[in-house]
């Protein structure tokens, strides 16, 4: 919380504050409370169908059947699949991509920063095409690949940021206790870059997780198509409000379990 | 080549579609965030947990759910709009915590003794905000924010997925039609995008240098 905009409050602006405080959560409940109710009154649909309200049970009486939550497993299972797998290519790729970008020849730089530049300025859904389509390798593995480079060249910048910014005498240390360059790269100044560079990496692989819902549009089978395709198809457009909020629910969830993982990690790192 | 140039005019117009979407979402967003920003560091603290539970809501959701519930729930809720409206209303909110972080680290970079010598000055909080704080942010958060548009634009292709016929969409129509010559098509289509996203990051530089804070 910023202190720099204003002072310690009185008493007279803590009361202003607090009253100002009141007045808008109100305002917010009210607003809340409306939202609900309206959700909760049947409609009426242009079929002339009554369908009951939001949280009618009749709405939510999927989630007790087991084989509904063996099938949103499946999905949760297939996201994690392919976010897992995505997530360690393009650590790969990023490693890979800043060693060529850090080179000290530019017969090698420059096409890589246009390589990097490219694969950093298109779109991940349009990678993924062109995988499906022109490698025909299945959804699966295109949602993979395009996840691992798209993110690999990202990584790879922020690395090689990390690399830029590490004082000169830790290179120039190493290499004047006789490692050759490479060497000095992998073991002097990788770690440092990495560890500096963690939080930024972490960011990017919760960005890799919410990227393969991307998969729903090219067809791969990860939880947001098993429930907002698959389960809605089958039991019907009444389930949708209620399949989306636990879909929310889980991605909400799987998010906050990485970032407290990265949290945890970097005040191990740190 | 040939189906390239042969196609042009749907490309086109599916460009054109892309800068729409990039350019009314952009400015929506850029607005929505402000005000979230500005919440954020409020001394109102009702505001200041609304913007942080509407930040971290959206920040951790997924742009294609967003999508999902704007394009599939919303309907059966008995809103009646066009596809268009519902893409550009996702795109706005999907952006806007993050223009919101952008702004607001602006904020936080902007030196105590700025705010410090409006309020001495005698200043109250809309006027320290309004005068001092939020112009220097601003410069300050044009380099991130540039990168927000960046983003944005390179999002606008999940519309595609949603019944809007932008590039990827497009595209893809295209690449269905003519089997023989994919590749040139979707190279074409990557060759739109880069188009929009060297020339923000081109202005980046630019402007970074132009409207710096000097101090």
């Amino acid at each position: 919380m910023t202190s720099v905009l204003f002072d310690a409050p009185g008493p007279k602006a803590r009361r202003a504050s607090l009253i100002a405080s009141i007045v808008s959560a109100v305002a917010l409940i009210a607003l809340f409370g409306w939202i609900i109710a309206t959700l909760a009154a049947p409609r009426t649909g242009p079929g002339g169908v009554t369908l009951p309200g939001a949280f009618d049970p009749s709405r939510w009486d999927i989630f007790l059947d087991r084989a509904v939550w063996r099938t949103i497993w499946g999905g949760v299972l297939g996201t994690l699949r392919a976010a897992g797998l995505a997530a360690v290519l393009a650590i790969i790729i990023g490693v890979i991509l800043s060693l060529f970008r850090s080179s000290r020849t530019r017969w090698i730089t420059v096409p890589v920063a246009i390589v990097l530049e490219f694969l950093r300025g298109v779109p991940v859904l349009l990678m993924m095409l062109f995988i499906l389509l022109v490698l025909s390798t299945g959804q699966y593995w295109a949602v993979v690949w395009a996840l691992a480079v798209y993110n690999g060249a990202i990584i790879g910048e922020a690395l090689r940021a990390g690399l830029d910014s590490l004082p000169r005498g830790q290179r120039e240390a190493g290499l004047s206790i006789g490692l050759s360059p490479l060497a000095t790269r992998m073991r002097i100044e990788y770690p440092q870059a990495v560890r500096q560079m963690t939080p930024i990496i972490v960011a990017q692989l919760v960005v890799l997780l919410k990227d393969t819902s991307l998969g729903y549009i090219v067809g791969y089978s990860e939880v947001l198509r098993v429930m907002m395709n698959n389960l809605s198809s089958f039991y019907g457009n009444r389930y949708l409000f209620s399949l989306f909020f636990v879909c929310l629910g889980i991605y909400l969830a799987i998010n906050f379990i990485v970032s407290a993982i990265a949290r945890f990690l970097s005040k191990r790192l740190a | 080549m040939s189906a390239v140039l042969a196609n042009l005019p749907a490309f086109l117009e599916g460009f054109r579609m892309t800068l729409v979407l990039l350019a009314v979402s952009g400015g929506g967003a850029l607005v929505l965030g402000t005000i979230v920003a500005v919440m954020r560091v409020s001394p109102v603290a009702t505001l200041r947990w609304l913007a942080t539970g509407y930040t971290e809501l959206f920040r951790n959701t997924p742009l294609t759910l967003v999508f999902a519930f704007f394009v599939f729930v919303v309907p059966t809720l008995g809103v009646r709009v066009d596809f268009i409206w519902l893409a550009l209303v996702s795109l706005t909110l999907y952006t806007s915590p993050f223009v919101a972080e952008a702004i607001r680290s602006g904020i936080n970079g902007v030196p105590v003794g700025q705010a410090e010598a409006a309020r001495s000055i005698g200043l109250g909080f809309g006027q320290t905000l309004g005068l001092v704080i939020l112009p220097q942010a601003l410069r300050m958060s044009v380099p991130p924010l540039i990168n927000v548009l960046i983003a944005l634009t390179k999002n606008t292709s999940v519309a595609g997925g949603f019944f809007i016929v932008e590039l990827v969409a497009t595209g893809r129509q295209l690449a269905n039609a003519n089997g023989n010559a994919v590749i040139p098509i979707l190279l074409a289509v990557a060759a739109f995008y880069l188009v929009i996203t060297i020339t923000l990051g081109l202005v980046a530089g630019r402007v970074e240098s132009k409207v710096r804070v000097l101090r």
